[in-house]
């Protein structure tokens, strides 16, 4: 019956019953424990007050608890250290203070699996991190930790508790301690929902994934103010950190949505894909999506000219379930495609060259994006499907003198240091040592193949004739790339080699794919005993 | 490999719409009766090979692509007729290609670099050997010259002869023809205007409104209507630069322009020994830029007498420039059913299945005979009109603007082809929509007893035609078939202009299809959430249950917002939803779906005492009843719903619940980027001119540039009184949609006061 739907929870099998405001006014009027215990939950409920809730909305912003009733699964969160306050005494702080002290804190559930969440709540202090809100945070990472599920933070913070002095910045430190401690063990994924400014700016750019809500958000060390008084440049705060900046210039961010709302909603999506820690398998979903769906019109997606571009992004959302795609870092070094995708229901990454920019070649951004996403994906245990159509690494002074040697070599690393299932497909080119690093056989690759209208080599035929045959006529030079073509511009040769396990008509590639996953579930193997690599930063 | 456990979409079986797959609709033309010896009424003695069942010829050269050389193949294949085919470099994978028992590359994308390419494709011919040349519609079709060089080579050309092109295919020399021929004609200035100002002059004479057109023209490239002596100065410039544009030959003429016209024409079919039938009328007054973009045979206008008069003027016509093969003469006829020679399309016309349909004439075959010189195996009263056809022309293009979008069909799936439904097309998914060729990606044709019944096969094809990837036409059609005027057959060639004056503006849901979206939604939303949940618990923790129902807010782009609690399918039951607001309960059922399949078939469904107030999840069921059953499109999932396509119009669908609806409400709205202030590109295309530079005033309407994209010119005007900032792009380079061509500042504050 309808009576039943009017507050919004529908049904969930964890609801926490709460005293009702009219029970607490009776028990005010006689002084109890439990009346003093409803007290404190409403005051820390208000956080900052009416007023502050106003002026937070009016700037198209939710208050910190509702952003996490977004989050999680109705009814599912569990808070704790609601009733913990600032200790500070200096500038009169000591007579303010508010149960929460700025951050809500907790456990919940997200479509059932567990996470724990933080979220800074601006209409108190500012959203200012003290001692104690650090403490309250760093709580429950360890928690986090201890069972293995991820720590999801929502950041709205003025930055550090001025009047606290040096504790606000060992809270700050014990923060990125833990961060550091949890990469690679647990998924940390920061939203920035407001300023985030100054040494705040380190525990986001430590944990795994960076999101950012348009035109509410921004992140910069040193602020517009600043930067005009050291070094005269006139910036606003949105192009130096906002969510545009920080998503296709800087890379500091990987995704950027339009509201608090829509980021929420979207950031349960991304969790969905995520193992709740490195020890668990990525979490697979029913599915109704056939392994073998009619895919024919791959067959004919590569152009038959090699110099036109084609959609890397039209041939993952086919092979993927249900034609979906989560692209992460879409608008920073387009010219690779990174992302979430299931394939018979199971979370893989995905690695493609995407030919209809800069040709696909790598570049230093490229470079970075990819190897970050790869190494994310091994510490987590998702298997990466790789797409390749790379005509090299991007020639030019500024990419030499930027250091493409040493971050291309990010993506080699962390290419051949991956553990997890690695399936490569060659769309269609495979040149020179770019070849070697999207993924190839030589660096562990399981399961290569080439579609039939890839090309491995070195590098074009033209180009490659030139070098061999110095000094001829250009009717020979022709005659001799046509031979060029005729050997290399094709699968087989590596084929032959044993360089790719199989030449496969596209139309295939979901399938494959899918019976690949599935024996490659149980592969195991481990890199040598180390304590750490030493990757080339 | 780790499937759901319970069944989310229970089977409904007999609730789903049913349909058995049919062949192609196969034509066969009637018994042959023998015409005996005749002769080409140019004097030319012809043996006939009497037609005993024995292919015309081996094989044939198609020299043409897209739908319409598919079209031609597939009855080359039922005679039994080998096949070439000739394609430009981007259309090496395309369907014409791979249907063709060979097929011959002749040159790059520009068309007259390949279809065009006379040499390149008299050489395939040579090389292939092949004994005939179909030559489709535009390109080479009605090209004497060609007709001619194949005639020496002593390849048969399917399609009239040479002077029967050229008789026709000049508008002022065909004119004159028809009035000897005593055809009805237009008034109008019957020869080449010298100049505007000759044109200003004969406009004056016979008086405004008239119709400026290129002498060599046809499909409405180059022809515009003036209704004043402002207007005319333009429609003059930019009709001649399209008219050399397009066919290299700038000549134009004024006519008197009709007002309220059908735009109904006469299909003819001759043979080389004097025999000339005519195949009825085709209506095709649905029309936007003078393009066709419906067609129906027969006419709702015309009465019997009036089709056998205008039959007649046609074969008149016909034989008096010694017609053979197919031709269309197409005519204008006014409300009181006068009708007015317009022009002979010397070819087979796109539009030629509607008629295929109600006579049952292949005329592709017939074309073939002919050429092989046979004779009709046909006579006038062999024609007869059976039931009525519809064709719909789906263009890749902005329905709003009409600008031909380009792109690749990311998502493509025609309806079932059957014997009254046949889908005429020469793509697959994943081809490319491209700037270089027509924009037309099909044409769907459905047959029934009567119009109703044709149209409303029409609706329920396009209903089941999924395109992704480039913008279409098809929620344009959708809505002029459901159109109280066009039911009722009230149209003339201006419909499209007087019902859309802002342009398409999307379809508003009627009645009961409104509790059809909101049913799919429904089942789209509980189907993704339970998928959401459905973790494979081996693997994964998962800690509690989900809901089994959800209290929702469903905002649906363009026509409101619904409360309603959406209750999960259980085993027992499929989705129900009980909308809050009117106290109701709807349901909704259907077959396995996932979102990677686009065609959603569904069945609307009511409890029989359908008050929400009664309803009780769980509770009995009760007795249900089927509503309707739909057929609904899924495009995508979008960060707070997805987007569908219902009654062939894209719904942007967001469904949020309670909480999400609550917190919406402090989330402020995006600013738009101020498009006043600069002139896009509408598509991509290129820069033919620029009319202004930086610095210029401009008032609001001033033409500022000039885009050619698919062969049509577009004028961009200012959108305000301003200053020209900057000028981004150059006359000559190409632009891709949306690109910003040129930048405006407001006036000074003084003069704009």
């Amino acid at each position: 019956m309808l009576s039943r739907f009017t507050h919004g929870v529908v049904s969930a099998t964890r609801q926490h019953a709460r005293t009702a405001a009219p029970m607490a006014a009776f028990y005010s009027s006689k002084p109890s424990p439990l009346a003093r215990l409803e007290e404190l939950r409403e005051k820390a409920a208000l956080g900052g007050g009416q007023a502050r809730i106003d002026a937070q909305h009016a700037r198209g912003k939710l208050t910190a608890r509702e952003r996490i009733n977004l989050l999680l699964d109705p009814g599912s969160f569990r808070e704790t250290d609601m009733l913990v306050e600032h200790q500070c005494s200096s500038f009169g702080m000591e007579k303010n203070k508010i149960p929460g002290d700025g951050v809500v804190t907790g456990s919940g559930t997200v479509n059932g699996r567990p996470i724990f969440v933080f979220s800074q709540d601006f209409t108190v202090f500012g959203g200012a991190l003290s001692k104690a809100y650090a403490g309250k945070i760093c709580k429950i990472m360890d928690k986090a930790m201890s069972v293995g599920a991820p720590v999801i933070g929502l950041n709205d913070s003025g930055g550090a508790r001025i009047q606290e002095g040096v504790d606000s910045l060992a809270g700050y430190a014990d923060i990125f301690q833990r961060n550091v401690m949890a990469s690679g063990v647990i998924p940390q994924i920061s939203l920035i929902m407001g300023p985030c400014a100054g040494g705040a700016v380190y525990s986001p750019a430590i944990t795994d994934f960076t999101f950012m809500v348009r035109d509410s958000s921004y992140m910069f060390v040193t602020g517009p103010n600043v930067v005009k008084t050291v070094t005269n440049e006139d910036v606003t705060q949105e192009e130096l950190g906002g969510a545009k900046t920080h998503t296709s210039k800087s890379g500091v961010a990987a995704l950027s949505f339009d509201n608090d709302v829509e980021a929420l909603a979207r950031l349960r999506d991304f969790i969905d894909f995520l193992p709740l820690s490195n020890t668990e398998k990525p979490p697979q979903r029913a599915t109704l999506d056939p392994v073998n769906r009619d895919l024919s019109s791959l067959n004919h997606i590569v152009p038959s000219d090699p110099t036109k571009a084609y959609d890397m992004k039209d041939i993952i959302t086919k092979i993927a379930d249900d034609n979906t795609f989560f692209e992460v870092m879409p608008d920073y070094a387009k010219n690779i495609v990174i992302g979430f995708a299931r394939m018979d229901g199971k979370t893989v990454a995905v690695v493609g060259n995407q030919p209809m920019v800069a040709s696909g070649c790598l570049d230093i951004n490229a470079s970075v994006k990819a190897a970050r996403w790869v190494r994310f994906c091994d510490a987590f245990n998702i298997p990466i499907i790789t797409l390749v159509d790379v005509p090299g690494f991007l020639p030019g002074v500024n990419q030499e003198l930027n250091g493409i040697i040493r971050h291309g070599a990010k993506l080699l690393y962390a290419y051949a240091e991956a553990t997890v299932p690695k399936i490569t497909v060659i769309t269609r080119k495979a040149y020179g040592g770019a070849y070697d690093v999207m993924g190839s056989k030589h660096l562990r690759g399981d399961a290569n193949y080439a579609w039939p209208t890839a090309e491995v080599a070195v590098m074009g035929a033209k180009g490659a004739v030139e070098i061999i045959f110095r000094n001829r006529s250009p009717e020979e030079l022709a005659s001799l790339e046509a031979d060029y073509v005729e050997k290399f511009a094709n699968p087989f040769e590596a084929a032959r080699k044993g360089y790719i396990d199989d030449v496969i008509q596209p139309a295939e590639t979901r399938a494959r794919i899918i019976e690949d996953l599935a024996v490659l579930e149980r592969k195991k193997i481990s890199n040598p005993w180390k304590k750490h690599g030493n990757i080339p930063l | 490999m780790f499937r759901l456990g319970f069944s989310l979409a229970r089977p409904s079986a007999g609730l789903g719409r049913t349909g058995t797959p049919v062949a192609l609709r196969a034509f066969s033309s009637s018994p042959y009766n023998p015409h005996g010896y005749g002769s080409d009424p140019f004097g030319q003695k012809i043996a006939p090979r009497p037609y005993d069942g024995t292919k015309p010829f081996d094989k044939i050269l198609i020299a043409n692509r897209g739908e319409i050389a598919c079209r031609v193949m597939r009855t080359a294949k039922r005679m039994g007729i080998k096949t070439v085919a000739v394609y430009s470099e981007p259309d090496a994978n395309s369907l014409h290609v791979a249907m063709a028992d060979e097929a011959v590359c002749v040159g790059p994308a520009a068309s007259k670099d390949s279809y065009l390419n006379v040499p390149a494709i008299l050489n395939a011919i040579e090389t292939t050997g092949a004994q005939a040349v179909h030559p489709g519609y535009g390109f080479l079709s009605e090209n004497s010259q060609f007709s001619d060089t194949l005639a020496k080579m002593g390849v048969a050309f399917i399609g009239p002869a040479s002077y029967s092109i050229s008789a026709m295919g000049d508008k002022i020399e065909s004119k004159k023809i028809a009035e000897a021929a005593r055809v009805n004609t237009i008034p109008g200035f019957n020869g080449v205007v010298e100049d505007v100002e000759h044109a200003r002059q004969i406009a004056n004479n016979i008086g405004y409104p008239v119709m400026v057109k290129a002498s060599a023209g046809g499909g409405g490239k180059g022809m515009r209507i003036a209704w004043s002596d402002a207007d005319l100065i333009d429609a003059y410039r930019l009709s001649k630069n399209e008219a050399a544009a397009s066919f290299g030959d700038d000549r134009l003429l004024v006519e008197k322009f009709i007002a309220n016209p059908r735009h109904i024409e006469i299909q003819v079919l001759g043979d080389k020994f004097g025999n000339t039938i005519y195949l009825n009328e085709r209506e095709c007054s649905i029309q936007r830029r003078n393009q066709k973009v419906i067609e129906e045979a027969p006419s709702s206008h015309i009465d019997p007498a009036t089709r056998a008069a205008m039959g007649e003027q046609a074969v008149r016509l016909a034989q008096a420039v010694g017609y053979y093969s197919a031709g269309t003469v197409e005519m204008l006829v006014d409300d009181d059913r006068n009708f007015y020679f317009l022009e002979m399309n010397t070819r087979l016309q796109v539009e030629h299945p509607v008629t295929e349909y109600i006579t049952g004439v292949d005329l592709v075959e017939q074309m073939i005979n002919v050429a092989a010189n046979r004779p009709l195996p046909l006579a006038q009263s062999d024609i007869g009109i059976n039931g009525w056809s519809f064709e719909s022309r789906v263009y890749a293009e902005d329905p709003v603007r009409y600008l031909p979008s380009v792109g690749r069909l990311r998502t493509y799936i025609e309806p079932e082809q059957a014997a009254d439904v046949r889908v005429d097309s020469g793509i697959v998914e994943g081809s490319e929509i491209s700037v270089y060729y027509d924009p037309m990606i099909s044409k769907v044709i459905t047959h029934g007893a009567t119009r109703d019944e044709a149209r409303m096969k029409m609706i329920d094809a396009l209903d089941n035609y999924a395109i992704q990837g480039v913008r279409h036409n098809i929620p344009l059609i959708r809505d002029v078939l459901t159109a109280p005027r066009f039911v009722e057959g009230r149209i003339t060639t201006n419909y499209l202009e007087e019902e859309y004056p802002e342009g398409f503006q999307g379809y508003s849901l009627k009645g009961i299809e409104l509790d059809e979206l909101l049913g799919v939604v429904g089942k789209i939303y509980a189907q993704t959430e339970a998928f959401k949940r459905s973790f494979n618990t081996e693997t994964t923790a998962v800690l509690n249950d989900g809901p089994t129902a959800w209290d929702t807010h469903i905002r649906i782009a363009g026509v409101g917002e619904y409360r309603a609690v959406i209750h999960a399918a259980t085993p027992e039951r499929p989705v129900f939803m009980e909308l809050v607001e009117e106290n109701r309960v709807l349901g909704y059922d259907t077959d396995s779906w996932s979102p990677g399949q686009s065609i959603i078939h569904g069945a609307v469904l009511a409890l029989d005492e359908g008050k929400a107030t009664s309803y009780d999840p769980d509770g009995p069921m009760g007795d249900i009843s089927l509503v309707s059953t739909p057929t609904s499109q899924f495009v995508c999932y979008t960060p707070l719903g997805f987007k569908l396509v219902h009654c062939g119009t894209e719904f942007d669908v967001q469904v949020l619940t309670h909480r999400q609806y609550l917190a919406s409400k402090h989330m402020l709205p995006k600013a738009e980027l101020d498009t006043s202030s600069v002139v896009l590109a509408p598509m991509p295309g290129t820069v033919v001119s620029i009319a202004v530079q930086p610095g210029d005033r401009v008032v609001e309407g001033q033409e500022v540039a000039i885009v050619e994209a698919m062969k049509m010119q577009n004028v961009l005007r200012a959108s305000r009184d301003g200053i020209v900032k900057a000028v981004s792009i150059k006359a000559g380079s190409s632009v891709s949609a949306d690109e910003v061509i040129i930048e405006f500042e407001p006036l000074p504050k003084k003069e704009a006061e």
